[in-house]
């Protein structure tokens, strides 16, 4: 039963690694890698009741992850309002101030 | 064959299972596949309440609670203000980067190989977590006497974070 979830995990894993390098909205990409994020979170659920050495640990592991991801959308939108706001584009291809 | 696909679906934990991955990547592919910025939220708020599903699945009943109310709930409406307050035109770009996508889904397709081989290689132990009623009491045992310091360092970090999205993200008066 591990292997499917695990199988489900890699599937989602690398759609969100797809979405993420190919989309161009700035949006979008932090909602792959949330999606990214998520697919780690199922595997750590998934071996805390059929892995090696089953307990709690990896429950409470994920919601640690949960906590950093929330940080890490929080932090996201804010750096892309401001940055809207500036140059008025939501395109990660037109995002390169620090190249020119 | 379709004695052993009936037999499958007959155990119930297995026809759950069946639907709800279904849903989770119907909802992923959506997220990659749909035109409208709106549309791509919605599916993947259908992603993660299927994932808390999965979750109840996997006896871990408050991180099934935890993901609808953070992801389901916090995290979509952040992203719904965050199209709000950028202006998205519809998305029909033409293929300018075609070779970058080919690329990209060679490896993509490459590296879900290399991890369906690896699981499928790997073995794992018939061991099951034997549940009890009280997993939610356990986990806050747990998170208050053996983990209470990286619960506080995590606290003060999701503050800072928080305390810092605010400043960068207010109107610079001066």
């Amino acid at each position: 039963m591990i292997s499917s979830y695990l199988t489900l995990a890699a599937v989602l894993f690398v759609i969100g690694l797809y979405g993420a390098l190919s989309k161009k909205n700035a949006v979008i990409v932090l909602l792959c890698i949330e999606l990214m994020l998520n697919a780690v979170n199922l595997n750590l659920i998934a071996f805390a009741k059929y892995g090696i050495n089953p307990s709690l640990k990896g429950q409470i592991f994920s919601l640690f992850n949960i906590t950093i991801a929330a940080a890490e959308a929080a932090v996201g939108i804010a750096i892309l309002i401001a940055l809207y706001r500036n140059k008025a584009t939501a395109n990660v291809t037109e995002m390169n101030s620090l190249k020119k | 064959m379709l004695e052993n696909f009936i037999d499958f679906l007959s155990n119930g934990e297995n026809l759950l299972f069946i639907i709800f991955s279904m849903l989770v990547i119907v909802g992923a592919v959506f997220l990659i596949n749909l035109q409208r910025v709106v549309h791509m939220v919605i599916a993947l708020a259908t992603t993660f309440i299927s994932l808390a599903g999965l979750y109840v699945m996997l006896d871990a009943e408050f991180l099934a609670f935890v993901q609808v109310l953070i992801y389901a709930g916090a995290m979509t409406i952040l992203m719904i203000f965050g199209i709000m307050m950028t202006k998205h035109e519809k998305q029909n770009e033409e293929p300018k980067r075609a070779l970058h996508n080919v690329l990209l889904l060679v490896g993509s397709i490459g590296f879900f190989i290399i991890l369906y081989l690896a699981i499928q290689d790997a073995v794992f132990p018939i061991q099951e977590f034997t549940s009890n009623e009280e997993n939610t009491k356990m986990i806050g045992i747990e998170l208050f006497t053996w983990h209470v310091i990286p619960f506080e360092l995590v606290s003060v970090l999701l503050t800072v974070a928080f305390i810092g999205a605010i400043i960068v993200a207010k109107r610079e008066e001066d």
